[in-house]
């Protein structure tokens, strides 16, 4: 008993499984069950994508405030490359996954040699990477949206992979599980995953025993940025277009997911399987307002109150955990 | 190696080592051995160069000057990895563990078994787990769960199982950075207690710190370091502890210091574990 309530992603569960049963009772005669499943499941796909990527990076201490932007700057990449170079689609998202790594790394390399805190330097790189973004769009088209990316070569097999459905659901849901369990696989049964606990819990302790601490954190930057490039794609091929806004705050989305999801602000410990449901009650929050005839602008205030008593209980859990028996 | 040679040879041993950062001179002149089945103490207060020394022990700083021989062979150890190769381990005060892991995920932290071929390989956590429990065993350790984060575990035991992986990995010289200064009197005790048991299974053991009274109690020699030189090394036989405290204030009026602020904090732990 007390091995389920110390695991990170115990409250997370709790949470999923009040979330649902409050909006079943307030919002199931008006399609919550039905017409909302598939819709709050493709929400939290996108968002649990990002957040697997991010609580991992979480876990190892460190943040990425750039995701959000990470996710214009791919999808723009892979649309301008198309409309100016016309270049195919899979040449564009080849090209944005490549883009998405160097910046993944750039951001990890300045975190670890300059010791800055990632806050810091992934804010600044946020700026950035949206000003880029939002800089070359104009200069080359004089909009800040871009379409037409239906006509690229090859569009339909990205399609199928990226946006079609299966069995009525968003093929990204798939997608998100696929890399939930790996991410999770990967945290907890490889020696990466080890690593990924140590570099975050006591960086100077892992060191000491041979983790290459730096070289796991800039893996990770790389696999958020990764991440973010593949939430683009994602919408790039289903909207057909792409806008330099696109993903804006979605970096605090994805923090708010893992948050959710047990995992600690400080590193050190956390769960992806945590943070996919903290995506989960995020997707759920903002359709079951819909569903339940209340303004969806007022999902909001429910999500932060749930983050302030996910963050309270995770500090009592840690508590625990870290107090010695004497 | 060591037994069928004539003279018998130390684990580890530095000679006129010396380290400065910049302008300041951290270590200057520090000569000190360790043998099988020993326990060393460097004694030393604050900024007496401990810790550049342990730092030049266990790899992480290269010394200006000195040599140092593991064994006999004359070496130079580049990083903590090329430390841990020739069977130098250190257990760093606080930096031994993560608290919020396992026991089991930090037993093996940085040299994790594995199981399983290409991208299917992963750590083999069930070996893990078996190799702790008999390790723990063999330690006299018991812990009720070692999938329990290293947190709820007190200090002493912490430091333990930091002792108990270090030997378990091979270690033939086991540094200790000050294993016994942030615990209690009943904490220690169990330090020294593993202490002994690293000894027992033929660890040259250098264990480092600011407190005779510890070291007294485990020690089999004692070197003396004070502004980075060493004050000489003297076996037990030939050293009383109060000798070996006088020493290692380095002088009469330090002595005098000692005395006085010794009267104020009568009555502290430290004065009591004196007296036993």
């Amino acid at each position: 008993m007390r091995r389920i309530l110390n695991r990170p992603e115990f409250g997370a569960a709790c949470g999923v499984v009040a979330v649902w049963v409050f909006f079943a009772l307030y919002a199931g005669g008006s399609g919550f069950l039905t017409a909302g499943a598939p819709t709050y499941l493709e929400i939290a796909s996108e968002l649990g994508i990002l957040a697997a990527a991010v609580s991992l990076l979480m876990i190892a201490g460190e943040f990425d405030l750039s995701v959000g932007s990470m996710i214009a700057a791919s999808g723009m990449t892979i649309s301008l490359l198309h409309e100016q170079l016309g270049w195919s689609i899979w040449g564009g998202i080849a090209a944005a996954m490549a883009l998405s790594l160097v910046v993944g790394f750039a951001n990890g390399l300045v975190v670890v040699r300059t010791r800055l805190p990632s806050f810091i330097v992934t804010l600044g790189s946020l700026f950035i990477l949206s000003g880029l973004t939002i800089g070359i769009t104009r200069l080359v088209t004089g909009r800040t949206q871009v379409g037409g990316l239906r006509k690229a070569l090859h569009y339909e097999s990205a399609q199928s992979l990226f946006a079609s459905q299966v069995g009525g659901f968003s093929v990204s849901i798939f997608w998100w599980v696929a890399i939930s369990l790996l991410a999770t696989w990967v945290l907890l049964r490889t020696r990466f995953g080890n690593w990924i606990f140590g570099a975050g819990g006591a960086p100077d302790a892992a060191r000491n025993l041979g983790v290459p601490v730096q070289k796991v954190k800039i893996a990770l930057f790389m696999t958020t940025a990764f991440c973010a490039c593949l939430v683009a794609t994602f919408q790039a091929v289903k909207f057909n277009s792409t806008d330099v806004l696109r993903g804006t705050g979605k970096e605090l989305e994805a923090i708010l997911a893992a948050v959710l999801g047990g995992t600690l602000l400080t590193g050190g410990h956390g769960s992806v399987i945590g943070a996919a449901f903290g995506a989960l009650i995020f997707g759920m929050v903002q359709q079951g307002i819909v569903f339940a005839g209340v303004d969806s602008d007022w999902y909001k205030v429910f999500l932060g109150a749930m983050l302030i008593v996910a963050v309270l209980v995770n500090t009592y859990v840690r508590g625990r955990m870290v107090e010695a028996r004497r | 190696m060591s037994i069928q040679e004539p003279v018998r040879q130390p684990l580890l041993a530095v000679e006129s080592l010396a380290k400065s950062f910049g302008k300041v001179s951290a270590v200057e002149d520090v000569t000190m051995s360790v043998h099988e089945g020993e326990v060393m103490c460097v004694l030393g207060d604050n900024g007496a160069g401990k810790s550049t020394l342990i730092k030049m022990l266990s790899g992480v700083h290269l010394p200006d000057r000195g040599r140092m021989s593991v064994s006999g062979e004359e070496v130079r150890l580049a990083s903590p990895r090329d430390a841990r190769a020739r069977g130098i381990a250190t257990v760093y005060q606080d930096l031994a563990m993560v608290p919020m892991l396992s026991i089991v995920r930090n037993f093996f932290l940085g040299a994790e078994p594995m199981k399983g071929f290409g991208p299917f390989r992963r750590f083999d956590l069930k070996a893990a787990d078996a190799v702790v429990r008999a390790e723990l065993d063999k330690m006299g350790i018991h812990v009720r769960d070692s999938s329990e984060p290293v947190g709820t575990l007190s200090g002493g035991e912490r430091q333990s199982i930091a002792i108990a992986r270090a030997v378990y990995f091979g270690a033939r010289v086991l540094i200790l950075d000050e294993p016994t200064s942030a615990l209690g009197v009943k904490q220690a005790g169990i330090v020294l207690r593993y202490i002994a048991q690293a000894r027992a299974r033929g660890c040259g053991v250098i264990l480092v710190t600011h407190n005779p009274h510890h070291a007294w109690l485990i020690g089999d020699r004692f070197t003396i370091l004070n502004r980075g030189r060493s004050q000489g090394t003297f076996s037990k036989a030939q050293i009383t502890r109060e000798e070996l405290i006088q020493r290692m204030a380095g002088g009469r009026e330090l002595e005098e210091l000692t005395h006085e602020l010794g009267e104020l904090s009568r009555g502290d732990g430290r004065l009591e574990i004196s007296g036993t």
